[in-house]
């Protein structure tokens, strides 16, 4: 699904991320935890094609070069990116956004836009198994949405993308612990063997819930340590620092 | 009655093209001039005397200068102001003949075949589906006593009501345009809604017909009487070519007791190219009257063309707990320059007024709300709110809020709010994370902003306008 070699990335002439290296193949779920600054949102903004970074080394998905992609060709070609700060859209309806972006990524892979109508249908049954207010989908997108509000909007929309690889940004984070297992829930129930997760989170409360096949530290820009689910309960008694 | 409707409609019809066809205008300013165009509109005496006092005052009459937006010299006297329409042997004998830059932009606006071609200038024969549909609406309006017709044919058949309001809300003497599209007017739209009637359709200028040649000097008189209710859409989505770089119009409403008038407006004329050559420079006094009580005018815009864009519908409210609204959205990319704004006058007691206005600017244009809010001593308890935003794409353009606020009394109150924003990076990687490219994201995000605006339009026309929002701007993100 996702190989990365030797990825190399600065900003402003400052190197973040020195020499990543990670593959990840369909149905896994990988966890990647690591202090703040280590250069975990870097990765999620470059793997979703944000611009200002200065790229070098192998970004292939689906046997294909990342680097020739654009942001929105790879929205549609199912990379899907919950943001940890999701933005506001002043005057933008939650659904009628929520359509277009749909029946662009359904455009894209040569099938039905949907009418409004049977759009409709699908957000309801969406928003409801994620205990979400069906006036939400009628409000100005993220406007005036409670920290939790906009996650669930995020795992909300990466429900109805369907995407096949799933970036998690720090998704747990500002959530109470029932938006937290409501936001799990999400995740887990959209996991099957064909679509891949990266989860990037600070904390290990999230993967008390989420259960990660593979867990990588990250610190200076580089994965210092692999392992398993144990390795994310080690942190938590040593702290980053107690890894090397 | 029917025959007697059907025999009206071919005399225009024919009257039109047959009288005026070969008759070519003197070139220039003159006396000539504009007894030439009374002439050929068969227009009675107290109109051309009318006209000539115009003129008349036009001659030690100035150019405003005081707008920020500053144009080249204008040299009235090498201009026609009277161009009969094509005949059909001038015109593109067919789409393919037209510039397909526009056609594409027709596509994206979804206009039918027929109407492109309308639009276009393309020659088509005179049996065309609008032209039905506008004979079916007048049938309908005449039934209410409405009356919907060319200023030129009111003049002739309703003299009493266009002596009455025609200058009543923008005098002759009021400023350089103004009165120069009093002098040489050649023709626009007349309504007139009687007491207590609520006009059963959005009346448009598309509909009338012959509308496409009147683009100059328009002139439309606009009366509502006691206790009716009109809404006027003027223009159109699609782009207009038109060949005369000057259009001054004068527009004038009367809302007379308990009356209201909603006046939708889309500009879409040239705007001139990638770098600012050509375009429309549209100069317009738009201006109503108030005049009765519990009375209210509603002005909303959407301006999109156009080189220089320089107008302020405003509303003078004279009735007691009368109500003016101006909601506006001015686009301006590329070269493309904008002074616009509102004047809310109030005059009587209870008095309300709203402006909404989203500037956008992108590419190297500038785009300037200028408005005047103004109670009266007298104008006890009037409350006006005022929010103008503006949104600045790229670093290369300008956007400038010049608000003039006077308030006479002290049981009124004035609130005024502005933001300028740049377009938001965050929100544009946002739709482009959920699959929208650039433009689509754009045109998003601006439609967002404009949203309290575009709510005011019609519904159909609502849609149209998303749409040319988006086209307006795009290239104008990198």
């Amino acid at each position: 699904m996702l190989e990365i070699k030797n990825l190399n990335a600065s900003i402003n002439n400052k190197e973040i991320l020195k020499g990543l290296n990670i593959s990840i193949k369909p149905g896994e779920l990988h966890a990647i935890m690591g202090p703040n600054g280590s250069g975990k949102s870097t990765l999620a903004n470059i793997l979703s094609g944000k611009e200002g970074y200065k790229i070098s080394g192998e970004l292939m998905y689906q046997g294909k070069n990342l680097n020739e992609i654009s942001i929105d060709e790879r929205a549609q070609k199912g990379i899907f990116l919950a943001f940890q700060y999701p933005t506001e859209i002043p005057g933008v309806n939650t659904s009628n956004f929520l359509r277009t972006s749909l029946n662009k990524v359904r455009k894209a892979q040569g099938k039905k836009e949907l009418d409004a109508l049977s759009f409709l249908k699908i957000v309801k049954e969406k928003s409801n198994e994620l205990g979400m207010d069906e006036k939400m989908l009628s409000r100005q997108l993220n406007v005036g949405f409670s920290g939790g509000e906009k996650k669930k909007n995020e795992i909300l929309q990466m429900k109805i993308l369907d995407p096949n690889l799933v970036i998690l940004d720090e998704t747990d984070s500002g959530l109470d612990i029932d938006a937290l297992k409501i936001v799990a829930d999400g995740v887990n129930s959209s996991r099957n063997n064909e679509k891949s997760f990266l989860v990037i989170t600070h904390y290990q409360r999230l993967l008390n819930f989420i259960k990660p096949d593979f867990v990588h530290v990250l610190s200076d820009g580089k994965i210092i340590k692999s392992g398993t689910k144990e390795l994310a309960m080690e942190l938590e008694k040593t702290g980053y620092k107690g890894i090397n | 009655m029917k025959n007697q409707n059907i025999n009206y409609n071919q005399d225009y019809k024919y009257g039109f093209t047959t009288d005026i066809e070969n008759i070519k205008a003197p070139k220039g300013l003159s006396e000539k001039t504009i007894k030439f165009i009374s002439k050929v509109k068969k227009e009675p005496k107290w109109m051309l005397e009318w006209r000539l006092k115009a003129f008349n005052r036009l001659k030690v009459s100035k150019e405003p200068n005081w707008q920020k937006p500053k144009f080249p010299k204008i040299d009235y006297q090498d201009l026609y102001y009277y161009s009969a329409p094509k005949s059909m042997k001038d015109k593109p004998k067919s789409l393919d003949e037209v510039d397909p830059k526009l056609i594409e932009t027709y596509n994206k606006l979804g206009i039918p075949l027929n109407e492109q071609k309308k639009l276009s200038g393309v020659a088509v024969d005179a049996v065309f589906d609008s032209v039905s549909v506008a004979t079916t609406f007048k049938d309908e309006l005449t039934k209410k006593g409405i009356i919907f017709c060319p200023i030129s044919e009111a003049i002739q058949k309703h003299p009493d009501l266009v002596k009455k309001y025609l200058g009543s809300v923008i005098p002759i003497s009021d400023h350089y345009f103004a009165t120069l599209n009093s002098a040489v007017f050649t023709d626009g739209s007349f309504v007139y809604i009687p007491p207590n009637t609520r006009c059963p359709m959005e009346l448009s200028t598309y509909f009338r017909i012959n509308a496409s040649e009147t683009g100059q000097f328009e002139r439309t008189l606009i009366i509502a009487d006691k206790g009716s209710y009109v809404s006027y859409l003027e223009g159109c989505t699609a782009p207009m070519r038109d060949e005369n770089q000057l259009h001054a119009a004068n527009v004038e409403l009367i809302a007379l007791d308990d009356a209201e008038i909603k006046y939708s407006t889309v500009q879409n004329w040239y705007p001139g190219d990638k770098n600012g050559v050509g375009g429309i420079y549209n100069f317009v006094t738009k201006r109503g009257a108030c005049r009765g009580k519990n009375s209210k005018i509603s002005w909303t815009q959407v301006e999109t063309g156009s080189a220089i864009t320089w107008k302020y519908p405003s509303c003078i409210l004279q009735g007691d707990n009368s109500i003016g609204e101006f909601y506006s959205i001015a686009i301006t990319n590329n070269y493309q320059k904008a002074d616009t704004g509102t004047k809310m006058i109030h005059l009587g007691k209870n008095t309300k007024s709203k402006i909404i206005s989203k500037g956008i600017s992108a590419g190297k244009a500038d785009n300037t709300y200028r408005g005047l809010v103004d109670i009266g001593r007298k104008a006890l308890n009037s409350r006006n709110y005022t929010q103008c935003d503006s949104l600045l794409m790229g670093n290369k353009c300008g956007a400038h809020t010049v608000p003039y606020i006077r308030n006479k009394n002290s049981s009124s109150t004035i609130e005024h709010e502005a933001t300028t924003s740049k377009i938001n990076e965050d929100q544009l990687f946002y739709c482009n994370q959920r699959g929208l490219n650039q433009e689509e994201a754009v045109s998003l995000i601006v439609n967002g902003f404009c949203k309290e605006v575009l709510q005011q339009l019609p519904m159909e026309f609502a849609v149209e306008a998303q749409k040319l929002v988006g086209i307006s701007l795009e290239g104008s993100v990198g």
